[in-house]
């Protein structure tokens, strides 16, 4: 038996573990969290060397659950699902190593922690709407204890903000699923199923139908215009938090739509493609901008997410499977990079100089005091801006190619926001790090607190992600071996586009 | 012996790998990984030149081997290595200049702490830029290329401390982003079109005849050739990296950096980039040569492009005070002339020229370095002088450098290689007019250069560092020997009359008969310039620092204008860069302001909404219920916080955009 199903187990069974037995003492509690998260990610990665990329979901576990509507307990997996299981496992025990820290109520953030992981794990392998839904639920709802309890900056409004975002999007969905639902005379909530109803619905009604199920997801991608939630979200959330809502959260997003959105309603979505290819190009460019000026460092990271969330969904809106491949590589490659960089600016700057704004840090020189984080951040930069060596590069890469055969001139404006995305990282890089001391005077120059030296979860947690950025980005082969395969599905032939070479 | 195509690889691998390792040696052995540098590109060299005797034992042949990088369901995205008499002839001079350049650094940045990282990113570009020379593939060569730009970045922001050097490297690494922008593009347009990147696939890459035909034959949007559209998308890049106008901008600031890296970035590799990858694909570019009816063609665009950025450069060097700023602008003058040699087809020219400017210009700027070394880095030549005499072996290859630079006749390398290329703009059969610009610019090159030796070398010493001027040691002086000798010999690989560069690049290449009036033109115009130059520099040195510049009291606007370098830096702040701010702050509002004050509005009437509920509780539906009433209107009570208030505002909010865009497609959208 497959032991994909046992990483959603996993976290919820270290959950309750947590708060039975991790109030005896932080360590304890810590422990149990990275034994779950190791754990988890172990489940992940053996069910991905036990399991042969071919098209459509396998099924893992089938069930039935509320049998009088057709709601199944079914669990399946793809290559897409493989990738970003293994991608959760990556930010799940990364974020672990960087919350190590935590020194309030560490049971009960370790808990909340692995509900949210529980619940996306879960998300990625559902094969039932409705479970699919149920499991989306169940990640959004730890977020707000996470950032209202553990949080930082203006932290009550954020997690309101967030949560609130994140329920409206998911009222879109729901509203979305039941229509699927009726449609297909309340049979059931399988996605073949579904796609089958939806996708004989007339145009005039899956247009609506899928701008539903697009928008209400893509919320939790950061869709422009809904995105305003991410960067105040993830400047309040706590690093480990942070790390995950920018790694793996806004994946369900962009996972939703890529599973659901775009198979159930091919009509709807070839009437949405030119808006929705011109709102992830806006998100590019606009979260590219508003990067380049903000005086927070967290901020920067924040809009930055938006950017590169964008061309996720330009990708998506192509819709050829080279853009849908990238998006998916682009997925795995923003979640890995996105946690390092918060890691960077959360754990190992921001607790240790207690000031995220950049002039402060520029009087700083921090590369002096901060060598080792410095040396990260740079990584962690190059690998952000796409360059070759790191995961970005053919992520980025095969979006192009793939939009480009849809649209030349997305990937034009996609293109621009490389070097937007250039610009900010540098700026940003140069300011907060590489500050010039010769303006600064011994005297002017606020005083670092003695810096706590780095350890070691930092440095694992630091090492596992660029591991995986640069293994990434050296032989995307790993992951496209399972993503291909995946895109072969019959239920993405429909709005495939560009089949013959 | 020859160099197997399958270990190319090696070549690259060497000095990126001693990167590597000189980044994990500790800090307090640096001149372990100066040797590990220098070892490394000593092996590379070897290789190189192995591989360069197997390319010339049989020019026509191509070595090729290529292999898969990874899959994208339609067309795999492959990568290779190509040894021809191109890739490897300028291989073997990357490695050489910069094996020279590396034993200067040795001697230049002795005392400063941070070396072990000079050699680290040292490595990087080395390997880098061989890896780009080697590629058999676009998309390997731009994966180099990208590291190039990296690596560059990084060594001209050495001393990040200087806010100056901090601004260069940005500004060079977005400035040939920018070029980038094109040049993805176009690989990813190519890609599309042919499904390859490959160079020479045995019949399939896109040099070859039958995507060549395919590209030229297809046109798209204004009428243009696909190849043109591509060809051009692809000189965008070649256009940032090697300096060309309008995106030179970052070359002369680039000399923020230490002297060997100007040296590295403005002489031989770097910037040779770009007229590598123009040399590399100009099957592309000429493919729509044959066509009539297409507005332009590509080549007309690289010709055109050239001739601007060599007169602009030589003009703007005339007016320059700073030595390493004058050098700079003659490399972007010399950058245009080998463009506009590569777009009136004479790319063999352009690659002679690339050659001989490759081993004068390093040679001038490590002369410049090395005065600057001995003058304690002072870099205006306004308090330079008289240091003939303090440092006669720098004086003496600066002159040699000075020499080809200006293309003074017949002894020096910079006369063949500029007469080529005169030649062929001058049998161009489209315009006349790049032709007549090169030759004012060669007048132009020969007066700044003579104004620049008299300014440094002639005279008495005018500040302080250069009456206390001391010889360099011979860690940098040999260097600069050697580049010397090459900036001699190397001229006489490609005279008219045994032209064995151009005939081993391009085997179908014809020496054209004639071109003794031409030669006698350009020398008169190089001995005009330098005689103006003399006569006005040389003959009454400068006495004080704050003298007047000659030429300033002639044509005190002219200068004004040149100095100021046109207005070009002004220009882009003013424009791009005020566009740029005024975005960023107008999204910044958008996103503070507009997104978050609709949904603070909506907060607000939410805010309200459970305001008026609770007064109708209270009022209208609490009568009577009074037990249950308390309950209520605690909840009441609750609810109308502003927290609560939000939900609605949130919903409200995403349902009513939700419904406009929705709206929206429905109308436009369907048909």
């Amino acid at each position: 038996m497959n032991a994909l199903p046992w990483t959603i187990y996993v976290s919820f069974a270290g959950a309750a573990l947590l708060l039975a037995l991790g109030r005896a003492s932080p360590g304890a509690a810590r422990g149990l969290a990275l034994a779950t998260a190791l754990t988890g990610a172990a489940a992940g990665a053996a069910g991905a060397l036990g399991f042969t990329a071919q098209p459509g979901l396998q099924t893992l576990v089938d069930t039935p659950w509320v049998a009088g509507i057709g709601i199944r307990y079914h669990l399946a997996a793809d290559g897409i699902s493989i990738v970003l299981v293994l991608l959760t496992g990556l930010a799940a025990t990364a974020g672990v190593l960087f919350s190590w820290n935590v020194r309030e109520r560490v049971a009960e953030f370790f808990a909340l922690y692995f509900l949210l992981i529980g619940g996306v794990y879960g998300v990625f392998l559902s094969a039932d709407a409705f479970l699919l839904f149920v499991f989306y639920e169940i990640a959004i709802v730890p977020k707000y204890f996470l950032i209202a309890g553990w949080g930082s900056t203006n932290r009550e409004y954020a997690a309101m903000k967030l949560v609130l975002y994140s329920f409206a999007g998911s009222a879109l969905v729901l509203a979305g699923l039941l229509w699927a639902h009726a449609a297909g005379g309340g049979r059931g909530f399988g996605f073949a199923e579904l796609a089958r109803a939806a996708s004989a619905l007339p145009a005039a009604q899956q247009v609506p139908l899928f701008g539903l199920l697009f928008v209400g997801f893509g919320v939790l991608a950061g869709l422009f215009p809904f995105h305003t939630w991410a960067p105040t979200g993830h400047v309040a959330a706590p690093t480990g938090v942070s790390m995950l809502l920018a790694g793996v959260v806004m994946k369900l997003g962009a996972y939703g739509c890529l599973r659901l959105a775009l198979p159930l309603c091919p009509a709807g979505f070839a009437a949405w493609q030119p808006v929705l290819g011109g709102l992830a190009l806006a998100g590019i460019l606009y979260g590219g901008f508003v990067a380049l000026v903000q005086e927070d460092f967290k901020f920067v990271i924040g809009y930055s997410s938006v950017s590169h969330m964008g061309f996720v969904l330009l990708g998506l809106a192509a819709a050829t499977p080279q853009a849908l491949a990238g998006a998916v590589l682009q997925m795995f490659s923003h979640g890995v990079i996105a946690g390092l960089l918060f890691a960077v600016v959360g754990r190992m700057v921001y607790d240790r100089v207690h000031t995220r704004r950049l002039d402060r840090l520029q009087a700083l020189g921090l590369h002096r005091h901060l060598p080792f984080p410095a040396l990260v951040f740079v990584l962690a930069a190059l690998a952000s801006m796409g360059m070759p060596g790191f995961s970005g590069f053919p992520a980025e890469l095969s979006i192009l190619i793939g939009t480009w055969r849809t649209a030349p001139l997305w990937a034009l404006g996609a293109a621009a926001g490389i070097v937007v995305a250039a610009a900010f990282t540098l700026r940003v890089l140069q300011v907060a790090f590489f500050g010039p001391s010769e303006q600064a005077t011994a005297a002017e120059a606020p005083p670092v607190p003695d810096p706590e030296p780095i350890t070691w979860p930092e440095r694992a947690g630091a090492a596992l992600l660029l591991a995986a950025t640069v293994y990434a980005g050296l032989k995307p082969d790993a992951l496209l071996g399972w993503i291909l395969p995946a895109l072969q599905s019959p239920a993405l032939q429909p709005i495939l586009r560009g089949n013959t070479p | 012996m020859h160099l197997p195509v399958q270990l190319t690889w090696l070549i690259p691998a060497l000095p990126a790998v001693a990167a590597a390792v000189i980044a994990a040696v500790p800090a307090r052995r640096p001149g372990l990984g100066a040797g590990l540098a220098l070892a490394a590109l000593a092996g590379s060299l070897i290789l190189a030149l192995l591989a360069l005797a197997g390319a010339l034992a049989d020019p026509a042949a191509r070595l090729i081997h290529t292999f898969t990088w990874f899959d994208l369901g339609h067309g795999a995205i492959r990568l290779g290595w190509l040894l021809d008499p191109l890739g490897t002839l300028l291989a073997v001079m990357v490695a050489t200049v910069g094996l020279l350049i590396f034993t200067f650094s040795l001697g230049y940045l002795r005392d400063d702490p941070r070396a072990k990282q000079f050699f680290c990113f040292l490595s990087l570009f080395a390997g880098a830029m061989l890896g780009l020379l080697l590629a058999n593939s676009l998309l390997l060569l731009f994966l180099c290329w990208e590291l190039v730009g990296l690596a560059s970045y990084l060594l001209i922001g050495f001393w990040f401390q200087r806010p100056a050097a901090a601004r260069a490297a940005r500004k060079a690494f977005i400035t040939t982003r920018i070029g980038d922008l094109g040049l993805l593009l176009g690989l990813v347009w190519l890609q599309d079109a042919t499904g390859t990147l490959l160079l020479f696939d045995g019949g399939r890459g896109v040099l070859e005849t039958e995507a060549l035909g395919a590209l030229a034959g297809a046109s798209t949007v204004g009428g243009l050739a696909v190849s043109t559209a591509i060809g051009l998308l692809l000189f965008c890049g070649a256009a940032g990296k090697s300096g060309q106008v309008p995106l030179h901008v970052w070359l002369p600031d680039a000399m923020e950096g230490p002297t060997p890296v100007s040296a590295l970035i403005h002489a031989a590799p770097m910037v040779a980039a770009g007229v590598f990858l123009v040399a590399r694909v100009y099957p592309l570019l000429a493919a729509d040569l044959a066509l009539a009816s297409v507005p332009v063609h590509a080549l007309t665009v690289v010709a055109t492009v050239g001739a601007i950025t060599a007169l602009f450069g030589a003009a703007v060097a005339v007016a320059q005070d700073d030595i390493k700023r004058v050098l700079a602008f003659s490399t972007v003058s010399q950058l245009g002339y080998m463009m506009l040699a590569a777009g009136t087809g004479a790319w063999t020219a352009a690659i002679f020229h690339l050659l001989t400017h490759a081993c004068f210009q390093a040679l001038l700027f490590l002369s410049a370095g090395s005065v600057i070394h001995a003058t304690h880095h002072e870099q205006d030549i306004r308090r330079l002088g008289g240091l003939r005499r303090r440092l006669p072996v720098t004086c003496a290859t600066f002159t040699i450098g000075m020499m080809a630079l200006a293309g003074v006749p017949f002894l020096f390398s910079g006369f063949w290689s500029k007469e080529a290329i005169l030649h062929a703009a001058h049998g161009w059969s489209v315009s006349a007019l790049p032709f007549h610009v090169a030759l004012a610019a060669v007048a132009l090159t020969a007066f700044y250069m003579t104004r620049l030796l008299a300014e440094v070398f002639a005279g008495a010493p005018r500040g302080h560092g250069a009456e206390t001027a001391h010889e360099s040691p011979a860690v940098m002086t040999i260097p600069l020997v050697l580049l010397a000798a090459a900036s001699i010999g190397l001229g006489f690989l490609g005279t008219p009359w045994w032209p064995w560069l151009q005939s081993t690049l391009d085997p179908a290449f014809q020496p054209e008969p004639g071109g003794a009036g031409l030669m006698a033109v350009s020398i008169a115009l190089v001995a005009a310039g330098i005689l103006a130059g003399w006569s006005r520099y040389g003959r009454l040195p400068r006495t004080s620092p704050e003298a007047a510049d000659p030429l300033a009291r002639i044509v005190p606007r002219l200068h004004r204008a040149l100095a100021a370098r046109l207005g070009c830096d002004e220009l882009y702040a003013a424009t791009f860069g005020r566009l740029c701010t005024a975005l960023a702050a107008a999204t910044t509002a958008l996103d503070r302001s507009v997104w978050d004050g609709c949904i603070r509005l909506l907060a607000q009437l939410g805010a309200y909404t459970g305001l008026v509920s609770r007064e109708t509780d209270e009022d209208v539906l609490n009568s009577g219920f009074n037990a249950a009433g308390d309950g209520l209107r605690a909840g009441g009570r609750a609810y109308s916080r502003t927290q609560t208030g939000d939900a609605h505002g949130y919903v409200w909010m995403l349902a009513a955009g939700f419904v406009l865009v929705t709206l929206a497609v429905l109308l436009g959208g369907v048909r």
